[in-house]
């Protein structure tokens, strides 16, 4: 990757928070920090890996990065134009060039719409083509995702998950955008449909030079999939350097933890690795713990990491943690 | 000797509008007691069919063992009437299931839960089923087990809910406890957690676990023996080193590859089995993987692989082009 390049997006400080509403009148009582003041940088043409527990937002970044969520606070430098401040106009021109692949390929393709339809869709909303034009830009969009270009009158259903998750990917592609947020787009398939899918994804981004933000609690297939990682926890990025760095030389415990509990499909290597089980369970993100957010499970925790909130910093060129105890 | 579990034959079909599912087809092997078993396939192969057949928990209509034998501890679990296999479910064999949240009642406490199924299989009065119950909420590691016990399903995390089914598992001490797909709902973190428990839980009481996954990952570092399943059919049977380091069957070996590994080196590309699953109401022909096999050939399409020993009874596999295979396959 070229240190010099320019970031495609750079997220600044971002924060979103939920609020929690209860009572007679619905007031705001509380709310969920989601996201809670991440900031980081995706360059062209790369894959950044966005991985962590159920609930520690990685979703929800992804979600506001496109500004499918409206953004509580902090910036998003989208190629230059800062996308918070955009009207909806502006905002939708922008839209054209991201793009987002859902993880459930059940539930993200309307059942009575044809394949066609669905994947044209954004061709109606975004462009004026011709209905030959569209048709043929239909046609080679399932082709390009490897779909048998006569299945456009068919019907979401007649299809598989991993074939409806293909359906997907053109309807993503559509556009022609040059960022495609990932958000577990395998993790409802079967293994071998993974790898397919997977394959194809990097196929594309050979062929057309698309970035991706690949969103996943897999960290097995992020480190397979992306050049970057980050890793979250509650909310904020614990950790975020290369994909081998991460894997060589992770430093914040929550990374090294993550990494021993992921399951090795090979029984010599599973005996003799040392396994970091951690305690309990994710705290709430309604009221997450003082300090440091990893301190309940943290195997390494001191007093200071009770009082005291570590801050994200570049511990090593291109490697940035949380930690009161990284060198 | 006998075997703690012996399957013969097994067949399990579903009558449909559609036609017949052939779900489980001729599935045999046995089980030693105290053994782990990783049963491995993706989804629709029958590996959990074949677990509820052998709970005969199949829904019948639509479902129905049309052929075989379960023989525990060598008695024929099918020739039990309703009432007597209610006897075995719990006692002797223990049922899990993928998700904690649909299988445990909403509208009971967890405690009330544990207490039923200990007391429908012991004779034990309230207040002592209610101290096991806290001892076994103990044993499987959730903090504070006796305040716990009057908390609501939706108090507990989704690893939580797991342990207490996992309590509830082992209320009875079965002999075998058959864990379908027990981690899958959860965090690498909470499922390396789980996965610690049963190993644990498994050396200190001794019983027999059969764990039903997708994950070829997660059995490697448990099971001793693995049974691969596709379409319905076992069609790899070995121990763990052999179908890792040896593996014979292609459908197999597409498995381990499309598993991206920690140690893999970067832009390596993932061996991806092609194609879908065959379709279970119109299996074909001849092997039922030919259609995604890049080894086929017409003997494959006509006639479908016996199960063939290759190595005694640690590794048997389906495959007519086995040994050729073996000469290509050079990993090992």
């Amino acid at each position: 990757m070229n240190e010099k390049q320019t970031p495609l997006v750079e997220v600044r400080h971002l924060k979103k928070y939920f609020p929690i509403t209860g009572g007679f009148l619905q007031r705001k009582v509380g709310e969920v920090k989601a996201v809670d003041d991440v900031s980081f940088q995706v360059f062209h043409g790369e894959t950044l890996g966005l991985v962590g527990e159920t609930g520690c937002g990685k979703t929800t970044v992804g979600r506001t990065m496109l500004r499918l969520y409206e953004p509580t606070d902090g910036k998003i430098i989208f190629d230059g134009t800062d996308l918070t401040s955009l009207g909806e106009e502006a905002l939708r021109n922008n839209r054209k060039r991201m793009q987002m692949i859902f993880q459930d390929p059940y539930a993200s393709l309307n059942p009575r719409m044809t394949v066609g339809s669905i994947v044209g869709a954004p061709l109606d909303v975004h462009t004026r083509m011709s209905g030959k034009e569209k048709y043929d830009r239909i046609q080679d969009l399932l082709d390009i995702v490897g779909l048998n270009p006569d299945f456009v009158n068919r019907y979401p259903h007649e299809f598989s998950g991993g074939q409806r998750q293909r359906i997907g990917i053109a309807r993503a592609l559509a556009l022609e955008p040059d960022l495609i947020v990932c958000d577990e787009p395998i993790s409802s398939l079967d293994v071998s449909i993974q790898a397919q899918v997977v394959n194809l994804l990097e196929e594309l981004q050979k062929k057309i030079g698309l970035t991706y933000v690949f969103i996943a609690h897999d960290l097995s297939m992020v480190r397979h999939i992306s050049n970057r990682i980050a890793v979250m926890y509650l909310g904020k990025i614990m950790e975020l350097a290369d994909r081998d760095e991460i894997y060589l030389n992770s430093l914040h415990p929550y990374t090294q933890a993550l990494m021993s509990a992921v399951p090795i499909p090979d029984p010599d290597l599973a005996l003799e690795r040392h396994r970091i089980i951690l305690d309990g369970d994710i705290p709430s993100p309604k009221n997450p713990p003082k300090g440091c957010n990893f301190n309940t499970r943290c195997p390494i925790a001191k007093e200071r990491c009770f009082v005291e909130e570590p801050a994200y910093r570049e511990v090593k060129e291109n490697h940035w943690a949380a930690c009161h105890f990284v060198e | 000797m006998t075997s703690l579990l012996e399957i013969k034959n097994l067949k399990t079909r579903f009558f449909t509008a559609d036609g017949v599912v052939k779900a489980v087809n001729d599935v045999s092997y046995s089980m030693e007691s105290g053994e782990i078993l990783g049963i491995v396939g993706e989804s629709g192969c029958g590996k959990s069919v074949h677990a509820l057949s052998i709970m005969q928990l199949i829904p019948d209509p639509p479902g129905k063992i049309t052929n075989g034998e379960v023989l525990f501890e060598g008695r024929n679990l099918l020739d039990l009437d309703e009432r007597d296999m209610r006897k075995v479910r719990g006692r002797d064999i223990a049922m899990i299931f993928q998700d904690p949240m649909t299988s445990l009642n909403p509208v009971f406490t967890v405690g009330y839960q544990i207490v039923e199924a200990l007391r429908l299989h012991n004779d034990m009065t309230k207040k002592e089923a209610r101290k096991r119950a806290g001892e076994l909420l103990t044993l499987v590691g959730i903090p504070g087990a006796e305040t716990r016990l009057d908390d609501y399903p939706h108090q507990f995390s989704g690893g939580m809910r797991q342990r207490a089914m996992i309590a509830m598992g082992l209320s009875c001490e079965p002999k075998l406890l058959i864990a379908d797909e027990p981690t899958t709902a959860l965090d690498v973190t909470i499922q390396a957690q789980i996965v610690d428990l049963v190993k644990k839980l498994q050396q200190e009481l001794g019983m027999a676990i059969m764990w039903i996954t997708h994950d070829l990952g997660v059995v490697a570092e448990m099971a001793e023996r693995i049974n691969v399943m596709y379409a319905g059919s076992i069609i790899e049977r070995g121990k763990v080193r052999n179908i890792y380091k040896k593996t014979r069957h292609p459908y197999t070996m597409g498995l381990l590859g499309s598993l991206p590994r920690l140690d893999d080196s970067p832009g390596t590309k993932l061996a991806s089995v092609p194609g879908l699953p065959p379709d279970l109401l119109a299996l074909p022909e001849g092997c039922a993987f030919a259609a995604r096999c890049a080894y086929r050939n017409d003997h494959c399409l006509a006639e479908k692989p016996p199960l063939v020993e290759i190595d005694g009874p640690d590794h048997i596999v389906a495959c007519w082009r086995w040994e050729e295979i073996a000469g290509i396959n050079k990993n090992e």
